[in-house]
């Protein structure tokens, strides 16, 4: 059996109770390498290589890893917006990967996304007018008519003076332009919300505003979201839950506290004691573990468990079997043949 | 100026530096009258959002701040008893690199990549130091080694391409200690990196921190890395030094309404809170002489005074300097 079928078969990590929004099963997202004049593929780039989750209506799901672990690739599986190579998006008991064209417009209502380069992602030709009325046009839920005082109220939601939605986003700060980024996620009501590193690009005292944001909004639509970041911290702060990612494979998800304070797959253990913590008192008291070398490529992983080649407490059977996906605790999934034995800390 | 009571000797010692870009829009005043020290072995962390100044003041005293648009308008670095700003173009040359050594953000660019690391990394080796080709690859190949990159002196021969960004980083570091500088100046090294390999990054600063005695100026947003990093510390806004103090004594007993909010809206690994207390409003757009607090118009804890007058650093504490019109603790003007 190849590593990808072994993750597929694996089970979902079921959420305990609530009713299941979202959920995502042996999900795997190739990039193909193509070589030559006639682009024969040589290779694959595993972004995403079985991944099973749920999320539940209401909740914060937290998705985190390092550069280049498959997260926001993860993200925009979810929503369709890159078909995976295999597996399945259940949305309200709706397959998403089944559905085409008009179907899949139309759900995309219930989906929305937010994205991290504030600068990037809004077109810079359109008013803010445009940028936040656009779903509402193209999904036509109300009249065109009845669009600018839609926007207005948006902008107004989001914190931003409405008598800006003339002006072009080039004439906004990084944090403004994020919230127009909000207000046209939020514009069509949706269920769901993929932010992906939402405030990675934003000052210290900015990320805070977006964040409270984003809170106030889920009280008052009931939203659920997948928060995507390489904060942990702000992870810890934003989430319900949390799946710890690592070369296109989730290690490791469980509630948010039993994730920060019984940690159990070496590498969440490991990324949790590098994150700095503002507090030089207790900085001097950490311990750190300092895992070795670079995350290896997503084009040929390690065989057996991936993340041996840097583990601290690797034996030669991590190399030969992928640890099973398991609930060691209530709630609580990890995938390492030694999670038991309480790991590197 | 806050004194320290230790007895190392002082390395640098900068006065009233102003540093200005003239753009088509009008000055830019990124810089307003920055005053710090530094002493053998110690680790000042200056922390501030983006446009505070935070990079503009270290590259004022390294000379490489652009010229047009930018311009050093006033100030004093006496570095061991040279001022840095009045040297020639030769004399600073002979400095940077050599007695002050340089680590930047960005692994990716700040290396040339049409040259082998081996090339740039002995460049600096036989111009400062006057070794020959044979004695300065034999340097650098155990630079390399002392960062902890393994084949150091095959690995001599690769191209910038050929390292990924933590191992770029450390070269880079090696770069920087390569002749053995008594000041360190790390702007931003590690916010390009993971957080597994920023750790990396900062256990070897710390060790080599260590060994050879450097003292380290380190800028950074992070006010994380700087409270494990840092003996003293520096928090800039607005091209202002508004508080300054040593590490334990900043985090446990923040005094300017800006620290406070940035400590309040920095969510905790180690705990859970239940609401960040944001800043509200955008940093200021430097276009204007600040005639008044520069942060007056985010404050929570404004008075009248604070909308006329500039409020100066002064010292409120032993070793413990604001620039605040505000005592926080009642409320009300300090006396």
């Amino acid at each position: 059996m190849t590593d990808t079928a072994r993750a597929i078969d694996s089970p979902t990590a079921t959420a305990a109770n609530g009713k299941v929004l979202l959920k995502v099963e042996g999900l795997v997202k190739h990039f193909p390498i193509m070589r030559g004049v006639i682009q024969r593929t040589v290779g694959a780039v595993r972004a995403v290589d079985g991944v099973s989750f749920e999320v539940v209506t209401g909740e914060t799901f937290g998705l985190v890893g390092e550069s280049g672990c498959g997260k926001s690739t993860t993200g925009r599986t979810i929503l369709q917006l890159y078909r995976p190579t295999a597996g399945h998006v259940w949305f309200d008991g709706l397959d998403l990967t089944r559905l085409k064209g008009n179907e899949l417009r139309l759900m995309r209502r219930h989906m929305q996304m937010i994205f991290q380069d504030p600068y990037a992602s809004l077109n810079p030709r359109m008013t803010i007018n445009d940028i936040v009325g656009e779903p509402l046009l193209v999904h036509g839920i109300i009249p065109r008519s009845e669009i600018p005082d839609r926007v207005r109220e948006l902008l107004r939601l989001v914190g931003l003076n409405p008598s800006l939605a003339n002006r072009y986003p080039h004439e906004f700060s990084g944090g403004q332009r994020q919230r127009i980024g909000v207000a046209r996620a939020v514009a069509l009501q949706p269920r769901l919300i993929i932010c992906d590193e939402p405030i990675s690009a934003l000052d210290v005292s900015i990320q805070a505003q977006v964040v409270n944001l984003l809170e106030d909004l889920q009280d008052r639509f009931n939203l659920t979201y997948v928060f995507i970041a390489h904060d942990l911290s702000m992870v810890r702060h934003i989430s319900d839950r949390v799946a710890v990612m690592y070369l296109g494979i989730l290690v490791e998800l469980a509630d948010r506290d039993d994730l920060y304070l019984h940690p159990l797959h070496p590498y969440t253990q490991a990324l949790l004691s590098a994150v700095p913590v503002a507090d030089p008192l207790v900085e001097e008291k950490r311990r750190r573990v300092i895992l070795e070398g670079d995350v290896p490529s997503p084009i040929n992983p390690p065989s057996g468990c991936r993340f041996r080649t840097r583990c601290p407490i690797a034996q030669e059977y991590c190399a030969q079997e992928v640890p099973a996906w398991r609930e060691l605790r209530p709630g609580h999934w990890v995938a390492c043949h030694y999670a038991e034995g309480g790991g590197i800390m | 100026m806050l004194r320290d009571l230790g007895t190392s000797p002082r390395v640098l010692d900068v006065t009233d530096l102003v540093t200005q870009f003239r753009t088509p829009e009008g000055i830019v005043h990124a810089v307003n009258g920055v005053s710090l020290h530094l002493d053998q072995g110690e680790t000042l962390g200056i922390v501030g959002e983006s446009g505070c100044g935070k990079s503009v003041t270290v590259l004022s005293l390294l000379r490489l701040i652009p010229s047009p648009p930018g311009e050093i308008v006033r100030g004093q670095a006496d570095f061991l008893g040279v001022d840095l700003l009045q040297m020639s173009q030769d004399e600073i040359r002979r400095v940077r690199g050599a007695q002050i050594g340089m680590v930047f953000q960005d692994p990716m660019t700040s290396f040339n990549p049409v040259l082998t690391m081996g090339k740039q990394l002995t460049e600096p080796l036989e111009i400062h130091l006057g070794m020959t080709k044979s004695q300065a690859n034999e340097r650098a190949a155990e630079l390399l080694e002392m960062v902890g990159i393994p084949n150091a002196a095959d690995r001599l021969k690769d191209y910038p391409h050929q390292f990924s960004g933590g191992m770029r980083q450390r070269v880079m570091i090696a770069m920087g200690l390569s002749c053995t500088p008594q000041i360190l100046i790390a702007d931003e090294p590690t916010t390009a990196l993971d957080v597994t390999i920023q750790a990396q990054i900062i256990e070897l600063v710390k060790r080599l921190r260590d060994e050879i005695g450097m003292a380290i100026i380190w800028i950074t947003h992070d006010l994380g890395i700087i409270a494990g990093l840092a003996d003293r510390v520096m928090v800039m806004y607005g091209g202002y030094i508004i508080e300054h103090a040593p590490v334990k004594e900043l985090y446990a007993n923040p005094l300017h309404p800006y620290t406070i909010g940035l400590l309040g809206s920095l969510p905790r690994l180690d705990q859970q809170r239940e609401r960040l207390t944001s800043i509200e409003g955008m940093p200021p757009i430097l276009m204007e002489e600040p005639k008044y607090c520069p942060f007056a118009v985010r404050c929570s804890f404004v008075q009248d005074r604070c909308r006329r007058e500039n409020p100066l650093l002064m010292s409120v504490a032993p070793q413990h300097e604001i620039a605040c019109w505000v005592d926080v603790r009642t409320g009300r003007l300090r006396a």
